[in-house]
Order: structure tokens, then sequence, then C-alpha cells
């Protein structure tokens, strides 16, 4: 009679084994899920000479350009936002610097204008007469793709497409900028 | 001039009277029309006028429309955060950039959008991230139905682990007189040994 209220008890005690396969499972594919969310969002920045994905930028007039289409071409690209001062002391060294590359065509510049609003954007635009073209990062799908960390950053990518160049706040200077993208002219 | 001819001469002369009042009408009328001919310029610039006036007056009426106020676009923002300042809702983020998503907020407003189409302009142009509360879709169903179906195992679990607990303490001892005793009873209870000798005392009782 004792032994058999034992069985009961440790019996009672014992989960069905499909509860706790897919208990099993669903931890499994939880980590598996978290660990890929980590993966993703710590996967480190596009390193220099590392192949930068195609990507697209819609500018503030409605072209869609994409990356694709400027093969064997410089690319420099720059993220910028009206609501950020050093930004301003760089625009003026990026417009000229674009018209010095503008007739060879051999350099593109594409602004991208990070997490702003369309009416400041193109009144910053108008100030600094800028004529590269422009867009807003739409769903900041660019600058999480470069990992950037603020504004203003440059990346400058070479007639493979690869990355060649990053700088991490504002060029100073025209020369500054003339002296990276030469030597990635051939 | 017998009744016949008089009567006629009579006739004659209301029809002839008739006719004069008649040409004096349409003399009269026709120098009104000649007027208002001078006249439909000045009633028609009035009338353009008058409608002038009135679009004016809508329009004004518009723009004195009340400006959405700062509790109108707070009740927005707060459910908004810049991707330049994390983990700092709209509303109450100091940096230009937030000040400037309040502003278009405002704007918005003023031109009568509602808050979900003005969050979802915001999640076009900056992504999901803006949103306080991740979007019911995909994988983020996640953060919504696994929180209490883990509140649901776990209590499961905590029911069936007490279920157990209930099942394995020994039952108290029960006196003739059909109540639990206290004392040596209650000790025996605690004792499997004791409860195994108070069981075979009872046998052989």
């Amino acid at each position: 009679m004792t032994e058999e209220a034992t069985t009961t008890t440790s019996a009672g005690k014992r989960l069905p084994l499909w509860v706790i396969a897919v208990s099993f499972a669903g931890l499994l594919a939880f980590l598996t899920l978290i660990a890929w969310g980590l993966h993703r969002n710590q996967a480190g920045p596009i390193a220099i000479g590392q192949k930068v994905p195609p990507f697209s930028l819609t500018t503030f007039d409605g072209q869609v350009l994409k990356t694709t289409d400027y093969a064997g071409k410089v690319l420099v690209i720059n993220f910028w936002a009206s609501w950020c001062q050093p930004c301003e002391q760089e625009a003026n060294s990026m417009e000229q610097a674009w018209q010095v590359y503008k007739p060879g065509g051999q350099v593109v510049f594409l602004g991208v204008d990070y997490v702003d609003t369309a009416p400041q954007a193109l009144a910053f635009m108008k100030k600094f007469e800028v004529s590269y073209p422009n867009g807003p990062d739409l769903r900041t799908i660019i600058s999480q793709m470069f990992h950037t960390t603020g504004v203003p950053e440059t990346y400058i990518l070479d007639q493979q497409g690869k990355l060649a160049y990053v700088k991490k706040g504002p060029f100073m200077s025209v020369a500054e900028i003339t002296s990276v993208v030469d030597g990635l002219v051939k | 001039m017998n009744r016949q001819d008089l009567t006629t001469k009579t006739t004659k002369n209301t029809k002839e009277l008739k006719g004069r009042a008649l040409i004096k009408s349409l003399g009269d009328l026709r120098v009104l029309c000649s007027k208002d001919l001078t006249v439909w310029p000045s009633i028609i610039v009035t009338s353009l006028a008058l409608t002038m006036l009135l679009i004016m007056g809508v329009k004004v009426a518009a723009a004195q429309a009340p400006t959405p106020s700062d509790d109108d676009v707070n009740a927005v923002a707060r459910e908004l955060y810049c991707p330049v300042c994390e983990n700092i809702p709209l509303d109450v983020c100091p940096t230009t950039a937030c000040a400037q998503w309040r502003e278009l907020i405002r704007q918005m407003l003023a031109q009568g959008k509602s808050k979900e189409e003005i969050k979802q302009y915001f999640v076009a142009q900056y992504g999901d991230r803006v949103l306080a509360e991740p979007p019911r879709s995909g994988l983020n169903w996640l953060a919504y139905g696994l929180p209490p179906v883990i509140f649901l195992v776990g209590v499961y679990l905590v029911y069936r682990g007490m279920r157990g607990v209930i099942a394995r303490r020994p039952k108290p001892a029960v006196t003739p007189a059909g109540e639990a005793s206290a004392g040596p009873s209650a000790q025996a209870a605690a004792d499997p040994y004791l409860t195994q000798v108070e069981e075979e005392l009872r046998k052989r009782e």
C-alpha cells in the first residue's frame, strides 16, 4: 500500500514528455533568434577594403539613385543633417570639391540626410548651395548599413566599390577631400 | 351719335389709352434696360468683390484656426523616439533634431492629420525604431506573445509543484473522534516511521 502511494506520488511529479519536448524546442528557437539578432546588431561596420553592399538613395526631387549605376566611379557618400553644426562647416568644402570633380565624371558625390526633416534639409542645401544629389536616409537603412556613429561622416568607395576611406567628423578643407579622392581616381 | 357709336368710340378710346400706356411702359422698359446696361458692370464687380471677400474670409478663418498646443504635439511625440537620442521620448528630448520633429508634428496636426497618420509618416521616414511600441507584425509578435506564454507556463509549473508537495505531505493522524490530534500524533504525522508504527498499532486494535 505504501509502495503504491510512493509510485503515484512520483508519477504525479513527472511532466508529460511532449510538454518537455515542446518546451525545449521553444527555448532553443528563442535562443537561436536572440543569437541571430545579437549577431546582426553587433556585426561591426564595413571594414576598409570590404565591398560595400549596393543600396539606393531617393533624392529630395524624387530621383532614385542606385550605387550599382555608378560602377567604376569613385563614390563619396556624405552623411549630414541640418541640425548638425559641424555639417555646416563642412558643407562649403563638400560643394567645392564636387565642383572640382563634376566635369571629369569619374567621381560621384551623394549626400545622405540623416534623421532630418525635409523643410530644414532643403533650407540647409539652399543656404550652402549644395548641388550634388542629396536625399533622406529613408528608414535609416543606409546609416545602419554603414554603422554610422553620428554626423557628419563620409565614406569614400573606390572604383571597385570597396570602402577606401572613412572620415568621422567634418572635412576641414577642400584640399583634405581632394587629397583622398585624387588617390583613388585612376 | 347713337348708343352703339358711343360704345364703339369709348372702346376705341380705351384701346388707344391702353396702347399708349403699353407704349409708355415699353419705353420705360427700354430706358430701364438701357440704364441696366450701364449698371451691370457695377453689379458684376460688386458680386466679384463679395465673392472674393467671402473666399478671403474663409481663408482668414482657416488661418485663424487654433494652432496645435504643446500638449497636442506632446501627445503624439511621447509615442515616438528620435534615433539620434536613444531611449529619450521625443516629447522630452532637448536636441535640435527633436525640436524639428516636434515642429513637424505641429505642422501635420495643423493640416488635420491624425496621430496614426503622423506616426506612419515617421515610420516611413525613419523606420520602426522611432516607435515607442514595436509594430504588431512579424517577429515583433514575440515581444507581445512570449511574456504571457512564459507567465502561463510558470503558473502551470508552480501549480504542479505545489500539487506534488501537497501529495507528498503525509496526512495527519486521525483520532477515533475523527479530528486531527495535536501532540504526539502530530509528531507522528511528521515522521514516516512513527506513522507506520501507528498504522500497525491501529491494525492490531
